[in-house]
């Protein structure tokens, strides 16, 4: 049986890096399947969205950018896969935090996205303001 | 101002678009030209959900462009004309008699499509339309992002842009 949970998706490289970085930190990368969209038309990207969502039974994608490819076509998918969750500007935290949480996967993703919003900080650089 | 790039790309509102050209180019408005999509209110939400709040988007049929099209080049802001294929460009190009230029951003591989650049595949007949565009007095270049060089149509179609 499958380990995958998620589908990672997104432009070149992003997918297969950041589930190298989760498999680094966890060692539990085999929960993502990564994806590109390099070289792909729309068409192409969903037709892929929608035979891995199939293959691995996954009920969440992760995708980098709002206006990508990829999300554009997890919301097609969305359509006929209304118990779909498209996690948009995913982070290495957010990832993390799904690894690590159990039970339903949808629920999971929304406490990752949380998690993952928070991790985004600035620390140091000159004061501003005033 | 006005119009910046009239570009071709089946991808149409996607990630090279909104941020690889609208950052640099400081896109404030977006022209979608499809008759599909101008028809359909489930797909322009889909589409204006991957764009900035602060970045307007037109949904136009290739009528409705045509009308607007002087309208869209005085704008005061900079914005990017969108058709997903070749057919959809010709049809403004021929109607309005006012492109300028055409980008080939994006054709990606279907049957009976030969590929002439990493994102660029054509068919022998979509060769010929663009050769018509380049005719009507379109300068037609192959360009998926500002950082590329733009290729003119006679390197794509000599094999002279994968060199």
């Amino acid at each position: 049986m499958s380990n995958i949970r998620a589908l990672v998706a997104g432009h070149g490289d992003f997918a297969a890096g950041i589930v190298s970085a989760v498999d680094q930190i966890t060692g539990r990368g085999e929960v993502f399947q990564a994806m590109t969209n390099r070289g792909m038309s729309a068409a192409d990207v969903a037709a892929a969205l929608g035979q891995a969502l199939d293959a691995t039974g996954a009920t969440v994608v992760f995708t980098d950018l709002p206006a990508g490819s990829c999300t554009m076509a997890a919301r097609r998918l969305q359509r006929e896969r209304p118990g779909l969750a498209v996690v948009v500007g995913v982070n290495l935290a957010a990832m993390l935090d799904f690894v690590f949480a159990e039970g339903d996967d949808v629920a999971a993703a929304l406490h990752a996205a949380a998690r993952g919003r928070e991790a985004l900080t600035v620390i140091g650089g000159p004061a501003r303001g005033s | 101002m006005g119009l910046e790039l009239y570009r071709i790309d089946d991808r149409l509102i996607h990630g090279q678009v909104v941020v690889g050209w609208g950052q640099p180019l400081d896109v404030q408005f977006i022209v979608l030209v499809d008759d599909e999509v101008a028809s359909s209110d489930w797909e322009q939400e889909l589409y204006r959900m991957g764009v900035p709040p602060e970045m307007d988007v037109h949904f136009d049929s290739v009528d409705d462009a045509v009308m607007h099209l002087a309208k869209y080049q005085d704008d005061s802001r900079a914005g990017i004309l969108l058709t997903g294929d070749i057919d959809t460009m010709v049809r403004l190009v021929t109607a309005s008699g006012r492109v300028p230029t055409v980008n080939l951003g994006g054709i990606h591989h279907r049957p009976g499509r030969t590929q002439r650049l990493r994102y660029l595949f054509l068919s022998r007949d979509e060769e010929e339309q663009l050769k018509a565009l380049a005719t009507a007095g379109a300068e037609v270049t192959a360009q998926d992002v500002p950082a590329a060089r733009a290729l003119t149509l006679n390197e794509v179609l000599s094999g002279e842009g994968n060199r």
